[in-house]
C-alpha cells in the first residue's frame, strides 16, 4: 500500500535511523569473525592488522601445540560425555513435562531452566566446595556432572517444543490401532521429536565445549579445558597461535552449523 | 483403584532422575554455599555473619557489585537500540534474505566466546583495525587506547551478547499485525509517532525478554570482562575467583557469590514483573 504522506521527512528519517542501525549490526556481528579470520593468515609476529603480509605459518604452529591438543580433547571428551547425559536425563523429564497439567510440573520446569539464568561462576564454586567436602578429587566425572547442570536448559528447551508441537491424535490412534506406550514411544513420538533434541543436543554440545565459570573451578592441570587454556594464554601475551586455533574453531562451528541446519533447522529453534 | 493416564500424557515419574540429578549436584551445592558462607573464618570453626557484615560495611566491595550492575545495564541498553533496528530490518527483508541473515545472527551464539573476545582484542588494540583506520584518515595522530577501556568493554560485550536480544525481538515483529501500522499511519500519525506508539509498545514482551537475556548474559561474561576489561576494572565473577582460587578465602568467596546471585535474582524478577506488565499492555 503506498499513500503519499508515508514518504513525509518523518517516514525517511525513522527509516535510515533503523536501517543504518541494522547495517551497523549486521557489520558489528560479521566484522570479528571476519577480522580473526585475516588475522590468523598474517606472516607477521602480531596481531596488526591489516597483517604485513600473508602464510599458514600459525596454523603449522598449531600442529606442534601439544598443551592445545591435550585441552581440546579433554573439552571434547566433556562436552561428548555431557550431550549425552543431558540428553537422557533432559528428554525423560521433557516427556513428563510436557503436556502435563499439574502444577508441579510449571514448578518442575523452572527448577530445571534456572541454572540458565543464575550466575554459573557461582554455581562452579559451589561445585567444587561440594566435591572437595566429600573428598572427591575434581575429574573428567564432576566437570561432567557439573556441565550437565548448566546444559539440561537447553537440551529441555527444544524437546519440550518438539513435544508441544507435536499432535496427540497420533498417539491417540497409534494406541487404539493396539500401540503400547513405549512402542508409540518408539515409532511415534522419538522419530517426530528427534529433530528437536538434536538441536538441543547440538547447543548442549558446543556451550559445554565453550563452558567457562564452571570449569574454572571444577578443571585441574590434567583436566585443562580448552576455553580456560586460551584465556590463561591471552593474558599472558597476546598470541597469534590463539588467533590460529581461532581461525579452526570458526570453520568447524560453520560446518557443523550448516549441516545440523540441514539436519534439524537449528536457526528455527534457537529462537 | 488405578488411576487412568491418557496416552497423550507420559506422568511426572520420568522427571525423577532429572529431579535427583538436580537436587544432588545442584541444589546440594547451593545449599552447602549458603552454610560455608555463615562462618567466620577459613576453618569453618565459628559460625557468624561477618562475612556479609565485610561486604556491606568494607565499602571495597559494594560498589564491585554496583559496577557490575551498571555494566549490565550500560551494555543492555546499547544491545537494545542495535538489535531492535536488527530486528526491524530483519522482518521487513526478502525471505531469501532472512535465511542469509539469521546464519549471521546465529553463528556468533554458537562461536567460542573466547574466540569472539580475542576478535575484539584484535580490533581493539593499539595495532588494531580501529586505530589503523583512525591514523591512516589522519583522525587522530597516536594509536588511541581502546581495549582495558569501560567504552570498549561495553561495545564488544554488546557485540558478543547481541544475538540473545535480537532472537525474541524477531519473534516478537513478527507477531505485529502489519495492519495496525498502516492503520495508524492512515491516521495521519508520523512514522516516529507510530513507531514509538504501536511498533514498540507491542513488542514490549520481546523486549524485556531479550533484555533479560543480555542483561544476566553480560555481567556474568568473566572471559570478556577480564582479557577486554584488563586488570584495572574488577567485577564481580572476577571478584569471586580471586577470593576462591588466588585467596582460597572459601567462607568470603561464597558469601559474595550469593550476594550476587541475589542480587541477579531480584533484578530478573524486576524484569519478570515488567514482562507481565507489558503483555498486558501489548494485549491491550
Amino acid at each position: 500500500m503506498i499513500i503519499g504522506h508515508r514518504h513525509s521527512l518523518s517516514d525517511l528519517s525513522l527509516r535510515i535511523t533503523l536501517w543504518g542501525l541494522a547495517a551497523l549490526s549486521i557489520i558489528l556481528l560479521l566484522a570479528p569473525t571476519l577480522v580473526v579470520l585475516i588475522v590468523s593468515f598474517t606472516s607477521g609476529f602480531s596481531l596488526k592488522f591489516p597483517p604485513p603480509g600473508y602464510s599458514l605459518r600459525w596454523y603449522e604452529a598449531l600442529i606442534d601445540a601439544w598443551q592445545l591438543h591435550f585441552a581440546a580433547w579433554n573439552s571434547i571428551k566433556v562436552a561428548a560425555l555431557t550431550t549425552l547425559l543431558s540428553v537422557v536425563l533432559g528428554v525423560s523429564a521433557s516427556l513428563g513435562i510436557a503436556r502435563s497439567e499439574k502444577a508441579m510440573a510449571r514448578v518442575l520446569d523452572s527448577f530445571f531452566m534456572s541454572p540458565l539464568i543464575l550466575p554459573a561462576l557461582a554455581f562452579g564454586l559451589a561445585s567444587l566446595i561440594f566435591f572437595s567436602e566429600l573428598g572427591i578429587p575434581v575429574s573428567v566425572t564432576t566437570l561432567v556432572i557439573g556441565h550437565t547442570v548448566v546444559c539440561i536448559p537447553y537440551v529441555m528447551r527444544t524437546t519440550i517444543a518438539a513435544l508441544a508441537q507435536l499432535p496427540a491424535t497420533l498417539l491417540e490412534s497409534s494406541a487404539s490401532l493396539g500401540a503400547d506406550r513405549w512402542y508409540s514411544f518408539r515409532r511415534v513420538t522419538l522419530p517426530l521429536i528427534a529433530p528437536g533434541v538434536g538441536a538441543g543436543a547440538f547447543i548442549a554440545f558446543m556451550s559445554s565445549f565453550d563452558n567457562v565459570p564452571v570449569s574454572l573451578f571444577l578443571r585441574d592441570a590434567r583436566t585443562d579445558m580448552l576455553p580456560i587454556r586460551m584465556w590463561q594464554d591471552l593474558e599472558g601475551k597476546l598470541d597469534v597461535t590463539i588467533a590460529a586455533l581461532s581461525g579452526v574453531m570458526i570453520f568447524a562451528t560453520l560446518i557443523l552449523m550448516v549441516v545440523m541446519e540441514k539436519l534439524t533447522g537449528i536457526t528455527k529453534r534457537m529462537r | 483403584m488405578r488411576t487412568f493416564t491418557p496416552v497423550t500424557v507420559y506422568g511426572l515419574r520420568f522427571t525423577t532422575p532429572l529431579a535427583a540429578f538436580f537436587v544432588l549436584f545442584f541444589l546440594a551445592p547451593l545449599l552447602l554455599l549458603l552454610f560455608i558462607s555463615l562462618h567466620n573464618d577459613t576453618a569453618l570453626t565459628e559460625f557468624g555473619f561477618s562475612q556479609y557484615t565485610k561486604f556491606f560495611t568494607e565499602g571495597f566491595a559494594l560498589p564491585i557489585l554496583a559496577d557490575t550492575l551498571w555494566l549490565g545495564v550500560q551494555v543492555t541498553l546499547l544491545s537494545l537500540v542495535l538489535g531492535y533496528a536488527l530486528a526491524w530490518a530483519f522482518v521487513r527483508s526478502r525471505p531469501s534474505v532472512q535465511t542469509v541473515l539469521i546464519m549471521i545472527i546465529v553463528m556468533p551464539l554458537l562461536t567460542s566466546v573466547v574466540v569472539r573476545t580475542f576478535a575484539w582484542i584484535v580490533i581493539l588494540g593499539r595495532q588494531g583495525i580501529l586505530n589503523t583506520v583512525l591514523m591512516n584518515w589522519e583522525w587522530i595522530e597516536t594509536p588511541a587506547r581502546l581495549l582495558y577501556t569501560r567504552s570498549g568493554l561495553v561495545v564488544a560485550l554488546a557485540n558478543v551478547q547481541l544475538p540473545l536480544m535480537v532472537l525474541p525481538l524477531i519473534t516478537a515483529l513478527q507477531r505485529i499485525e502489519p495492519n495496525l501500522e498502516d492503520a495508524s499511519s492512515i491516521l495521519g500519525a508520523s512514522a516516529w509517532r507510530t513507531f514509538f506508539k504501536v511498533t514498540l509498545p507491542l513488542t514490549l514482551p520481546g523486549v524485556v525478554a531479550g533484555c533479560l537475556l543480555t542483561f544476566a548474559a553480560s555481567i556474568t561474561a568473566f572471559i570478556s570482562q577480564s582479557l577486554i576489561g584488563g586488570g584495572q576494572m574488577l567485577f564481580m565473577p572476577m571478584y569471586i575467583y580471586q577470593q576462591a582460587s588466588t585467596l582460597q578465602n572459601w567462607p568470603y568467596a561464597a558469601a559474595i557469590s550469593l550476594v550476587f546471585l541475589v542480587a541477579v535474582m531480584g533484578c530478573v524478577s524486576v524484569f519478570n514483573i515488567l514482562g507481565r506488565l507489558s503483555k498486558g499492555y501489548a494485549t491491550t
